[in-house]
């Protein structure tokens, strides 16, 4: 094992997105697990093929949306019918009709946010530096490039094999990513 | 301009409707990008933008005007008096809020339904859902009389142990109306965070660079970052979508919920979400039209995707006329002679003209949307659109001023007329609404460009 403590990772630049697709399918038959697969758009099976499932962001909407349901019947009933009564010819003060609009509003504004507050933190964003900035050649992923990664962190790692294992995918191109 | 729509909208669309012609012409990713981005990045400005915003930028002045003679002398400078206690402020929150809706529409309920016609008009029509429901929330709050104490209506433990009443629909409408503004804007962000990213990496100056890069959040388009970002971009389309009912039922609770004669109606939810839908469809064509045509998209906005919002706003429109129908319906089976009054002094009594005009431009011309020619010549459907744009504003006046300056006891009759500050306020908000357009046109991408790749690699997939 040739551990290269100064590189963050081999990069590899395709011009198709199918060719990204097949070969991240065959750099994950071959055994590498820490990579990531870079596109300027979302390719259909691509996260599948980096071995990733699920995605964990709906059991936080789902969260939130009770959240804002429950606290937004309990903040109108707490007021209306513990804090601040108000008898209007002996209606029920739990006037649950009444309390569905403003439970349903903050259900969702709660669930939205949480949708994207998970989605973002799940990412690891905002991260305002990426060593992936240093290669110049990857200003093009979000234009018409695709990449893909191998780490130096992947017990297979090994600057020279995997830079010989990259170039047999016919990539356009294979850089070093400095750490 | 009608050069090859029938192979557009016919031949070359597959049963299901999958897009094989949405995105025109010989493009690539890279052209796609650039044509998109050059309209951010633009070589030099265009005259003709700042013409444009220049005289946009003027009404926003007169509304700032207006605003300030409000605050001074308070709403009496209105033309509201007693009956006729909400006047233009409420027609038009009404009005603005509706034009808002189609943007959700088109955005949210769009992709859940896998339309992929959707993805070249949603950014613009989200961005028109942002500044129209901007417009509409400043009315309420300058209908307040006394707009510095508006946060009285927010829920908060205050020293004089008060709380809102929760069960009022005009409590309703603030939190409606904020979740809706909230969670459009979310939806908007969301959506636009992969194009900060590429107008991040072909930026060429460095403050522009620094400007996007910080609004990208460091996007870097990895595998797995993309689905989670699709499975939260589907999860906030699903949640707004019910918000496109909720909000519009909400505002049509504010008026039913009373028991005026012209108000209290149980089919006012529903036709106010298609009154909604219907001037919203209107207002996209309004502006998309002209922006399709002095930025050359012809290739992105295809006359297909005219051809869809025609026939939505066809289909809105008649849903419409059906509310109306049924309004008149309900007033004679009911047997109440304050309604049955109500209908006859529509359409016949002092602002009788207005009711006729309403159902000229509302129901009348857009009539001519059967015609497929209509909707896919561009003056046309134009010069359709604009006239629902007038006709739905004049909806939300006979709602409002007709019903309320007639009610059952004639001795408080009376009539209303807008003043000069009215009319202002109106004018002005136009005016902020086109100025907020020609500045997003300016500053963001006015089309999803990731998601305008996506179809094009579906495309190639199909070829």
């Amino acid at each position: 094992m040739n551990q290269s403590h100064d590189l963050f990772g081999m990069l590899a630049e395709f011009g198709d997105p199918h060719d990204l697709l097949e070969a991240t399918q065959r750099a994950f038959a071959q055994g590498y697990r820490r990579m990531d697969a870079y596109s300027p758009f979302p390719i259909e099976g691509l996260a599948e093929a980096l071995g990733y499932k699920k995605t964990g962001v709906a059991i936080w909407v789902l969260l939130g949306g009770l959240l804002g349901a429950v606290g937004g019947y309990f903040l109108q009933y707490y007021s209306m019918a513990v804090d601040y009564t108000f008898n209007i010819g002996n209606r029920p003060l739990n006037s649950w009709p009444m309390f569905i609009p403003i439970s349903f509003e903050l259900m969702v504004l709660s669930a939205a946010f949480c949708a994207v507050i998970a989605m973002l933190s799940l990412n690891r964003l905002p991260q305002p530096f990426h060593p992936l900035f240093y290669v110049p050649e990857f200003a093009r992923v979000s234009t018409d490039r695709f990449f893909l990664c191998i780490q130096s962190a992947d017990s297979q790692f090994d600057t020279e094999q995997t830079r010989d294992f990259l170039m047999r995918l016919n990539p356009i191109c294979v850089t070093e990513v400095p750490q | 301009m009608n050069q090859g729509i029938n192979s557009q909208t016919d031949s070359e669309v597959s049963a299901l409707g999958y897009p094989t012609l949405l995105v025109g012409g010989q493009e690539s990713y890279e052209s796609i990008t650039q044509k998109i981005e050059s309209l951010t990045f633009p070589e030099q400005h265009g005259k003709g933008w700042l013409l444009g915003f220049g005289v946009a930028f003027a009404l926003v002045m007169i509304l700032f005007l207006g605003v300030a003679y409000l605050f001074y002398w308070g709403v009496g400078v209105w033309g509201v008096n007693i009956p006729v206690a909400w006047g233009f402020a409420i027609v038009n929150f009404v009005w603005w809020i509706g034009i808002g809706h189609a943007g959700t529409l088109i955005s949210a309920i769009l992709l859940l339904m896998f339309q992929k016609w959707r993805n070249s008009i949603n950014r613009l029509a989200e961005a028109m859902t942002l500044f129209a429901v901007a417009c509409a929330g400043m009315f309420p709050l300058l209908h307040l009389g006394r707009p510095w104490l508006f946060y009285w209506l927010l829920p908060y433990p205050d020293t004089m142990g008060l709380w809102p009443q929760f069960r009022s629909p005009l409590v309703w409408d603030v939190f409606a109306v904020g979740t809706y503004f909230t969670v459009s804007l979310l939806f908007w962000y969301t959506g636009l965070i992969p194009d900060f990213a590429t107008l991040r990496d072909r930026a060429l100056k460095s403050w522009k660079q620094k400007l996007y890069g910080v609004l990208a959040w460091g996007w870097r388009g990895s595998a797995i970052h993309w689905k989670r970002y699709q499975t939260a971009y589907l999860l906030l389309a699903g949640l707004s979508t019910p918000l496109v009912v909720s909000v519009h039922s909400v505002v049509s609770f504010d008026f039913s919920v009373s028991i005026l004669p012209g108000w209290h109606t149980t089919i006012f939810p529903p036709y106010f979400v298609a009154g909604a839908i219907y001037s919203g469809f209107s207002m996209v064509l309004t502006i998309i039209i002209p922006v399709r045509k002095i930025y050359h998209l012809e290739n992105f906005i295809t006359l297909r995707h005219l051809n869809n919002m025609g026939n939505v706003m066809l289909a809105t429109g008649l849903i419409v006329a059906y509310g109306y129908l049924m309004e008149t319906f309900f007033a004679w089976y009911s047997g109440e002679i304050f309604e049955q009054y109500l209908i006859v002094n529509r359409s016949l009594g002092p602002y009788g003209i207005f009711y006729w005009m309403l159902i000229l431009f509302n129901i009348a011309i857009p009539q001519f949307l059967w015609v497929r020619r209509v909707r896919t010549h561009l003056l046309s459907l134009f010069l359709v659109a604009l006239s629902v744009n007038f006709g739905m504003w004049l909806e939300r006046f006979v709602i409002v001023i007709v019903s309320l300056h007639r009610d059952f006891l004639p001795s408080s009759w009376g009539m209303y007329f807008p003043s000069v500050n009215d009319w202002a306020l109106l004018f002005g908000s136009i005016g902020l609404f086109i100025a907020l357009i020609f500045l997003f046109i300016r500053f963001f991408p006015i089309i999803s460009m990731f998601e305008m790749r996506e179809l094009l690699a579906a495309k190639e997939e199909k070829s």
